[in-house]
């Protein structure tokens, strides 16, 4: 058994944040219903594709957000694609969307559709700027929103723009804060028996998260001082990106233990040289350049593997710059079972990160691959009840395949 | 009114730096008691601040982030309000114990056997040392939930390697990832995306084993490998190794699933980067039909209706072409005028906030984001961001403002582990009941 496997969530997420909140349920359990339009996700056309070739049964992206689910298939334009909704909404425990604010009420399924249905069952509206305000029909990608709410300002170097984070980091970020969301409906819901229509802007899940933004705004309150834009490195002993005989290795904040960086350095004696220790000296930028002229020669004599090796056994805080390559092929995550590897009938055998965490009761499984479009419109519709002729009325306005 | 989704459960937060009081704080905003045992001897760097009595002159040259005090001063307390960590500890309550000792352990012990939830992400060992193990809480509450967050995971080579978010994420790839495709690796900032993602789905998690809990009337212990868990972060440069075999590399401000133009334009500025008053303003057009409508908000320039931008495959090959005009039109705008200019042709465009200035957002104030706190320290009062998520029928509260160390010591010893008189005396004599860090702690 898993954890989520008593709860029923109807998906009606597209894109990146939504659906990966959706495939946390589903990997712990959840029978998640995903209802894509005729054509499918917009994700089925993101890549990375295999062989760089799109094809929406073979975006890599998909693939990884959407496992464990079942895909149906509804046009909710039609009657009949709305009462094949309400249908499944009958057998739900938590139904989720990201379409634009105001086209639920437009198509006749907000809110209320819902409430009618089971005054108990959540509803969660995720946007990009939430159900309200000015900027309610306002677009937003990776980029924009980072840049926006995020702590973009401060990232990458004085002189030139603002730097973003990699691939689309922020909407997974958010993803993971709405699971979070789902969850506490879910508690209100089945605990306290409150139904309720959850408001996620994710632009508030950015700016009201984790990101150094939390710090930066509260130190501009505080103090009226600015975070400014600048690398990490090179501000301290040792601070920041540092080259090494084949790549490069973090030492962010190793500073703050100077007697584990000493040590790491075969060198005690300069815990008794007060331009080392004493906090303030070990802020002079001449004190740093001259401590630097060691300690890059001593990466440079280092592998980043053979350097962190031995920041390890000092307990210094360091890593190396690992590639997509290098982490894939690391035997510590492979031994340690981290690596899922998934078959799936246009890709084949696909290896995916797998658990999130690991949970020894109720926890994470890898059931099925992210589904076809349209591959279980029938099978679910039949387990909510729909005889033949609802099924037929419901797929009729869909071409074979759920292709447009 | 109704009860708040987790009202009723009680966790206890030994949670150092980011990850994990991310994670109890949004257990928190949902109802959830959370409990802070703190060491009046033992200061955890980044938790509380970098120092429990930095010298003044440390505080000031910091970067702003970690060193801007209220009214620019150290105070007597400045592990009450470093701004590195007060946003995390609203709703949360604080005591202090001195878990070094046999009797603080005790204290410990008889809190977790009416607990739900123990949480940690200390450094490998630490809880070992102090003898906190899965089946120590066990043997005090056989339906303990206990959350760990290892950087690499209790097992393996890396098992014992100190880090934080930032060096996760070099491990998971992703400082190779972000930056400039122009710039060697040294020019990047140090982020924590990793933390965000940890202390997200370990409330999750917890969550999660809660409702298992109430199914099965079991507890069980919930690894969290803060490393493993970074990497669906970036999903799509896993899965082209995964799939294709393609190490991808950084990109700067381009879109990784390659829709042209994507970037960050100069806009007009008060002032440069060396004070901080640089605008910038991001802009990302998604398709062909978007391309059009940009052309036309911009008011049909030339260069936009080129035939060789009209595919997105023609302005990939172009892009720093490309890059070159838009630039030139943000220049002598407002980041705010381009914005709404491109936002009503229906375009991604945005201003890149500095921190200061999202204060004035008049999206934000009119949602009702920002929340006034004041507490020991800062009782001026100073706006915080808001709760990530609207719940009409259970609002988010900011019914706690950032807990001050040990604020909450009566409360939980009298009124939750309803401790004698005679034993808070002496636990107090002892020094294990405290509001400041003791003068020894540097």
């Amino acid at each position: 058994m898993q954890a989520l496997d008593d709860i029923t969530v109807l998906d009606l997420t597209h894109h990146i944040a939504g659906p990966y909140a959706t495939k946390l349920f589903a990997d712990f359990g959840a029978n998640v219903i995903k209802i894509e339009k005729p054509g499918g996700d917009i994700t089925r056309a993101l890549g990375p594709f295999k062989g760089g070739v799109p094809h929406p049964e073979k975006s890599g992206l998909f693939f990884y957000i959407n496992s464990n689910k079942r895909s149906v298939v509804l046009d909710l334009k039609t009657s009949a694609g709305r009462e094949a909704l309400a249908a499944l909404a009958g057998h739900a425990d938590l139904v989720i969307e990201s379409f634009a604010p105001g086209v639920i009420d437009r198509l006749g399924i907000g809110y209320d559709f819902f409430h009618a249905i089971n005054p108990e069952l959540p509803l969660i509206s995720v946007s990009n700027f939430g159900q309200s305000g000015p900027y309610r029909d306002y677009q937003a990608t990776e980029l924009v929103m980072y840049g926006f709410m995020g702590e973009m300002y401060s990232m990458g170097l004085n002189e030139r723009e603002p730097v973003k984070m990699a691939g689309t980091a922020a909407m997974f970020e958010s993803g993971a804060s709405i699971a979070v969301a789902m969850m506490g409906a879910l508690f209100s819901s089945k605990r306290h028996g409150v139904g309720q229509h959850v408001d996620i802007s994710i632009a508030e899940t950015q700016a009201g998260g984790v990101d150094r933004r939390h710090a930066t705004t509260i130190a501009y309150q505080f103090s009226g001082r600015k975070t400014v834009r600048a690398a990490s490195s090179a501000g301290g002993m040792p601070q920041g990106i540092y080259p090494v005989a084949d790549g490069y290795i973090d030492f962010t904040n190793a500073g703050l233990y100077p007697d584990r960086v000493a040590e790491m350095l075969n060198h005690a004696e300069w815990l008794d040289d007060p331009r080392f220790i004493d906090p303030l000296q070990r802020m002079d930028p001449y004190v740093i350049e001259e401590w630097n002229v060691h300690f890059l020669q001593w990466c440079l004599e280092r592998t980043k593997r053979e350097a962190w090796a031995e920041a390890r056994r000092a307990k210094v805080l360091c890593a190396p710059l690992f590639t997509m390559q290098d982490m894939f092929e690391d035997d510590h995550f492979r031994d340690r079972g981290f690596w899922q590897s998934v078959d799936h009938p246009d890709l084949g055998s696909v290896e995916i990160p797998g658990r999130p965490f690991i949970m020894g009761k109720g926890g994470w499984e890898m059931r099925r691959p992210a589904p076809r479009l349209g591959q279980h419109t029938e099978e679910v519709l039949r387990e909510a009840g729909l005889d033949d002729a609802a099924i037929q009325a419901a797929t009729a306005a869909v071409p074979a395949g759920g292709a447009r | 009114m109704s009860l708040k989704p987790l009202e009723g459960i009680r966790v206890i937060d030994l949670c150092v730096v980011w990850a994990g009081p991310f994670a109890t704080l949004q257990l928190a905003d949902l109802g959830a008691e959370v409990l802070k045992p703190e060491n009046p001897f033992v200061f955890q760097p980044m938790t509380r601040g970098a120092m429990a009595h930095p010298p003044e002159i440390v505080m000031q040259r910091s970067i702003a982030w970690a060193g801007g005090m209220p009214r620019n001063e150290l105070g007597e307390k400045p592990w009450n309000y470093s701004p590195t960590f007060v946003s995390l500890y609203r709703n949360k309550r604080s005591f202090t114990v001195d878990l070094r000792r046999p009797e603080g352990m005790d204290v410990l012990r008889r809190l977790v056997a009416i607990s739900d939830v123990v949480y940690e992400n200390n450094a490998t060992g630490t809880m070992e040392k102090l003898g906190i193990t899965y089946d120590w809480l066990k043997a005090a509450n056989p339906k303990i939930i206990m959350v760990r967050v290892p950087a690499y995971g209790s097992t393996g080579p890396y098992a014992h390697a100190r880090a934080l978010g930032v060096h996760l994420e070099a491990v998971m790839g992703h400082t190779l990832l972000r930056g400039y495709d122009d710039a060697d690796p040294s020019a990047n900032t140090a982020i924590y995306s990793g933390d965000y993602l940890a202390g997200a789905q370990g409330a999750f998690a917890v969550m999660a084993a809660i409702w298992h809990r109430d199914k099965t009337g079991e507890g069980q212990l919930i690894e969290i490998a803060q490393a493993e868990n970074a990497a669906s972060m970036f999903t799509q440069a896993v899965m082209d190794y995964s799939l294709n075999r393609n190490v991808q590399t950084a990109i700067g401000n381009r879109d990784v699933h390659g829709r042209f133009p994507c970037g960050v334009y100069p806009a007009q500025s008060p002032g440069t980067a060396e004070t901080m008053d640089d605008h910038w303003v991001s802009i990302h057009v998604e398709t062909d039909e978007q391309w059009q409508a940009f052309g036309h908000a911009l008011g049909n320039p030339a260069w936009a209706a080129d035939p060789r931008f009209a595919t997105n495959d023609g302005r990939a090959e172009h892009f720093r072409e490309i890059d070159h005009h838009i630039a030139a039109f943000t220049a002598e705008r407002e980041d705010y005028e381009v914005m709404h200019l491109l936002q009503g042709a229906g375009i991604a465009a945005a201003p890149v906030l500095e921190a200061s200035r999202i204060f004035n957002d008049p999206h934000l104030r009119e949602r009702g984001f920002f929340r006034r706190q004041s507490f020991e320290g800062a009782e001026e009062g100073y706006e915080f961001m808001g709760p990530m998520w609207q719940f009409p029928e259970t609002p988010i509260d900011f019914y706690q403002p950032p807990v001050t160390f040990g604020e909450h010591n009566d409360y939980v010893y009298r009124d939750v582990l309803k401790v004698s008189d005679a034993e808070y005396a002496a636990l107090k004599a002892a020094g294990h009941i405290a509001t400041q860090y003791d003068p020894s702690v540097p």
